[in-house]
């Protein structure tokens, strides 16, 4: 349905071994049967070499790897130091690129991190280069757990901007604290044109029970339709996708745009399925006192 | 479009990109290049005026030239707004709805004694302005028909403002009556939201409200003023900025200190918000006008810092992010006010307000109300505090107080 909607990058799927994540333990299958458009990239993320090669194996054209802009958060989420991890990273993005595939990098907790805090810009510049050098065509720079705020993005991005130049580079925001919008439209005007999300802002944060994760691709369309900004994506079909997506695992909506959208179709198929010429189309109206 | 955003006609470079004094670098390039008089003003401006809004004037600089001089005039005459460093203010004032345009919208009808002391709770937090009620029939909003035992209740503190809103004379009476000293009228910038929502034009209740506003200040009042549908109408869609504007001047010219720019229906984008709002501030100054975003469509936070760029220093939200929008089911309402907090905060931004007290205001009314709190840094924040209480309870030396952490594959 994503690739119906036009999306020219879908992250398909991660070949990490199901013991660590049961939710993506059948990443071959799924790269076995979805439909590929030839004007589509599917990467996969690859967390290390065994990963590259199922990928590989799966005709993937495209991998992605990541590393921590903190060192706290890297021995606890994959026990090793930064710098082992870009290390053990250099081999995988070298056999991906040798193999003839594109290499995407991560920065994880590029403004904030759930041990650290918040994260030295520098930091975040830094591994972002690194993976830059290691052969990767572009680094999205994450807000794992959401806590960056447009000023802290600002911060790291001038930092990272410094050193790469804003098309190699890509911006990977979490909702949890609700910032995510604004801070996508800080990382725009400073000239940053690729942006991550998720259809239904799929995701939770293992951090903050409860807490969103993955800003609402609707919710970013809505921004850019907002300036005219050109993204190619079909709305209609995201939120097709939006409304399987999240109906298929038993959530709300976590799109604000696709609940208030959806909200609206139902609402004008009740009042035409009502039949009556008088019922308004925009809902209830509550009369003399609704102000603002 | 004169933003540097991608797709737009005008290459911009990354030092045009990158930091504030290089906007103003820009801007004075622009201007140099093609109105030196303009330049000159600008120039002299900032050497004079510590509190220029720079980035209004960078954003002047890129609009078209026949437009300068009377734009430049009007801004540099706003330039006693305060800045702080990179175009934004210093402080900030958060005009706090959630008792009234939050509790408004909820479906739930709440009783007296929890309205006071949620009323209680934001003063103890430290906001100056409180809006507690609107004087109207219950007939209508009888989520608010308690109004007149509320402001009896409350306990009122004297460096803090409680305006109520004020539908028509009848409500500004119950207001006076009460002791209110500020009470707030409203008007469409949409015809057809005018007409459907209080059955009259957008004229004719600008025509009522003057009589409202006249007494109100005769009786030593202040009066505040909304723009409802400032940049849309679920009836006429988009909205023209200068509707909003009009609409904007009319009120501030009946008495109101200041007027509030509405969202109504939370459809504004950054995009919208900047148009509306520099239609506005080429007839008012920046310190006359508030934003009041409604985050049905995930805009709020942008939008408002959007205005706060533009020179805006007083914000409208809700605590607990409360209300609903009548004009799409289920869909949220009021931006939250801790959300706003956390925004503010990143930039250092002065406020005044203590995050903790209204956290335990946000999750007072929430379960008063029995739904999910509507702010998500309210959420993250309990939440994380509740990891934290239950990683202490366990008394486990080894337990993280983060939360789980999945090994091996958890990367951005």
């Amino acid at each position: 349905m994503l690739t119906a909607a036009g999306f020219q990058k879908i992250e398909a799927t991660s070949f990490v071994s199901p013991k660590w994540v049961p939710q993506l333990g059948d990443a071959k299958e799924v790269m076995a049967k979805i439909r590929r458009d030839p004007a589509v990239s599917y990467p996969v993320l690859v967390p290390n070499m065994q990963g590259l090669t199922g990928a590989l194996a799966s005709g993937c054209g495209e991998v992605a790897v990541f590393a921590a802009a903190s060192e706290t958060f890297s021995r606890r989420n994959i026990n090793c130091s930064v710098q082992e991890s870009l290390k053990r990273f250099e081999k995988v993005a070298a056999d991906a690129v040798a193999a003839g595939a594109r290499v995407r990098g991560y920065v994880s907790c590029a403004v904030g991190c759930p041990y650290e805090g918040r994260i030295d810009p520098k930091a975040a510049a830094d591994v972002a280069v690194a993976l830059m050098e290691m052969g990767c065509y572009e680094v999205s720079m994450a807000d794992t757990i959401g806590v960056g705020t447009p000023a802290s993005m600002e911060a790291m991005l001038t930092a990272t901007l410094s050193q790469l130049r804003p098309d190699k580079l890509a911006v990977h925001c979490h909702d949890t604290y609700g910032m995510a919008i604004a801070n996508i439209l800080t990382a725009l005007r400073m000239g940053i044109t690729v942006v991550d999300s998720s259809v239904a802002g799929l995701g939770g944060c293992p951090y903050a029970r409860g807490a969103t994760g993955n800003v609402a691709t609707e919710d970013v369309l809505y921004l850019l339709d907002g300036y005219g900004i050109q993204h190619g994506i079909n709305m209609d079909a995201v939120l097709r996708a939006s409304e399987y997506i999240s109906n298929a695992l038993g959530r709300p909506n976590g799109s604000r745009v696709a609940r208030a959208l959806l909200a609206r179709r139902a609402d004008a198929s009740d009042a035409a399925a009502s039949k009556s010429s008088a019922a308004s189309v925009v809902g209830p109206v509550k009369p003399a006192a609704v102000a603002a | 479009m004169y933003w540097n955003l991608p797709n737009n006609h005008r290459k911009s470079t990354k030092k045009d990109l990158v930091g504030n004094s290089s906007l103003w670098e820009s801007a004075m390039q622009n201007l140099q290049r093609f109105c030196v008089t303009a330049a000159a003003a600008a120039a002299a401006a900032a050497n004079t005026a510590p509190n220029l809004n720079k980035t209004l004037i960078h954003r002047l600089s890129q609009e078209h030239a026949s437009l300068w001089p009377t734009s430049l005039q009007a801004l540099l005459l706003h330039s006693d707004a305060a800045t702080a460093v990179g175009g934004l203010p210093a402080r900030v004032t958060i005009y706090e709805v959630g008792p009234r345009d939050g509790l408004q919208n909820e479906p739930k009808k709440i009783p007296t004694d929890v309205k006071v002391t949620f009323i209680d709770m934001l003063t103890a937090a430290g906001f100056q302005k409180i809006e507690a009620t609107s004087f109207v029939s219950p007939k209508w909003v009888p989520q608010l028909g308690d109004a007149k035992e509320v402001m009896a209740k409350i306990r009122r503190d004297p460096a803090v403002s409680y305006p109520v809103l004020v539908p028509n004379m009848q409500g500004l009476t119950g207001a006076l009556a009460s002791g209110c000293g500020e009470v707030a009228v409203f008007a469409a910038a949409s015809e057809t939201f005018s007409r459907r929502n209080i059955n009259c034009s957008v004229q004719e209740s600008l025509k009522r409200f003057e009589k409202v506003a006249a007494d109100a200040v005769a009786a030593g009042a202040r009066v505040r003023g909304y723009v409802s549908c400032a940049v849309g109408c679920p009836y006429e869609g988009r909205i023209d900025p200068k509707a909003a504007a009009d609409v904007a001047v009319a009120l501030m010219e009946m008495g109101c200190y200041e007027v509030s720019m509405a969202d109504t229906i939370g459809v504004g984008t950054p995009a919208s918000m900047e148009a509306m709002l520099t239609a506005t501030l080429s007839q008012l100054r920046p310190d006359k006008l508030a934003v009041h975003c409604h985050d049905t469509y995930g805009m709020a936070i942008a939008n408002i810092l959007t205005a706060l760029r533009m020179g805006i220093t007083v914000v409208d939200s809700s605590v607990a992010g409360l209300g609903g929008c009548p004009y799409a089911r289920g869909a949220t309402g009021n931006v939250a006010t801790e959300d706003v907090l956390y925004l503010l905060d990143g930039y250092g931004i002065q406020h005044g307000i203590n995050m903790d007290a209204v956290l335990r205001a946000s999750e007072y009314i929430s379960n008063a109300l029995g739904r999910p709190n509507g702010s998500r840094v309210a959420r993250a924040l309990l939440a994380r505090r509740a990891d934290a209480s239950d990683a202490a309870a366990s008394k486990s030396s080894a337990a993280s107080v983060v939360g789980p952490v999945k090994p091996a594959a958890v990367a951005a």
